[in-house]
């Protein structure tokens, strides 16, 4: 803009420039009419992204319900050997999460940073103790040989008793050897199902990290909570696709 | 005038952010006690439906599509819908294979 000493010096220019600063903050991109407008077209393209999403998992769901109807009694022994313990542990550390993740976003519209912080940092802690409790339960179907394509074995369901504990609480009745091997089936889905769940979680945390150290020196509670708001609707989409998982993999077999 | 951009954005308050993560968690301990009771086929019934009363909690309130404007609304429901469909179509598919051959 050309300098005009006249203007300049009249005083009245400080007073356009901060009326203009109220109606365009500096965080108000120059293609949107208004903050409101702004908000508005981010969440619709946040939205239209979860769809995606819905889409996406959609597919392994849908796979899940085919395989489970074709190979019932190989899915319903297979999932005998999950942890409802574990699962149900998990499922109400996620549902925390996403109440702090929520408080989160609270907390940056009323612009309170210390709340916001803790708030994300609880946040990003319960989704490290998720994916430590998935990889205890991990670890066991490892132990168990229960990992699809490696060292696979169908012992546990050939032979149930050679698992005393699991025999003792459902009584399973021995597979047929063809039957049996659909149970890696199963596992296979459980698998790809969690483990694409548990990816969507690690790059939620990280999200969730970067946004800690940006809250730290003072974003999102400028009035711009824009990005908190996505990153939030991200978080509870994930929260969701575990809400389903887990009746599903852990719950719906249990009396076969 | 921020006045007028903050009024047009509601702000859930957080005693209804804890209303509904109490609710989560005692649908959390419903769902697994109702898996430890024969219930049959209504097993499953009874697990999806309490999973999507919890789906439709987290949706409406922790992401504020109950208070969103109605694009958003639009498309949530046309998602859900496509979702549906894809879903359904299939399922009368490969259920219907057989049908008839025994």
């Amino acid at each position: 803009m050309p300098d005009s000493p006249a203007i300049a010096s009249s005083g009245a220019a400080t007073a356009v420039e901060t009326a203009h600063a109220a109606a365009h903050p500096d965080y108000l991109r120059h293609h949107f009419e208004s903050v409101e407008q702004q908000a508005d077209t981010t969440n619709f393209a946040m939205w239209l992204f979860l769809l995606t999403e819905v889409m996406f998992f959609g597919g392994l769901f849908m796979a899940y319900l085919i395989m489970r109807n074709w190979y019932y009694p190989a899915f319903v022994e297979a999932s005998h050997h999950l942890s409802i313990f574990w699962g149900t542990t998990n499922t109400a550390v996620l549902i925390t999460s996403s109440f702090t993740m929520a408080m989160g976003v609270w907390c940056a519209e009323t612009r309170r940073k210390k709340g916001l912080l803790l708030s994300l940092i609880l946040t990003f802690c319960l989704g490290l103790v998720f994916l430590c409790i998935k990889g205890i339960e991990w670890h066991a179907e490892w132990v168990q040989h229960h990992v699809p394509g490696l060292h696979y074995s169908v012992e546990s369901f050939v032979n149930p008793a050679s698992d005393p504990e699991i025999y003792a609480e459902y009584h399973d009745r021995a597979l047929s050897p063809a039957m049996a091997l659909r149970t890696e089936m199963y596992f296979f889905l459980y698998f790809a199902m969690t483990g694409m769940h548990a990816l969507h979680m690690i790059v939620g945390i990280s999200i969730l990290g970067f946004m800690i150290l940006r809250a730290r020196a003072g974003s999102y509670t400028n009035g711009h909570v824009t990005f908190v708001e996505n990153v939030g609707l991200y978080w509870h989409f994930v929260d969701i696709i575990w809400i389903f998982l887990f009746p599903l993999l852990y719950l719906v077999s249990r009396h076969g | 005038m921020t006045e007028a951009h903050e009024h047009q954005r509601h702000i859930v308050s957080p005693k209804v952010y804890l209303a509904v993560f109490l609710s989560l968690l005692c649908l959390t301990a419903l769902t697994t006690a109702a898996s430890f009771v024969e219930l049959y086929v209504f097993n499953v019934v009874v697990a999806l439906a309490i999973a999507v009363i919890k789906a439709a909690l987290v949706v409406l309130f922790f992401m504020h599509v109950r208070y969103s404007n109605r694009l958003t609304k639009l498309t949530v429901a046309s998602g859900i819908f496509m979702f549906c469909v894809l879903v359904g179509m299939t399922l009368t598919d490969y259920f219907t294979r057989a049908w008839g051959q025994w």
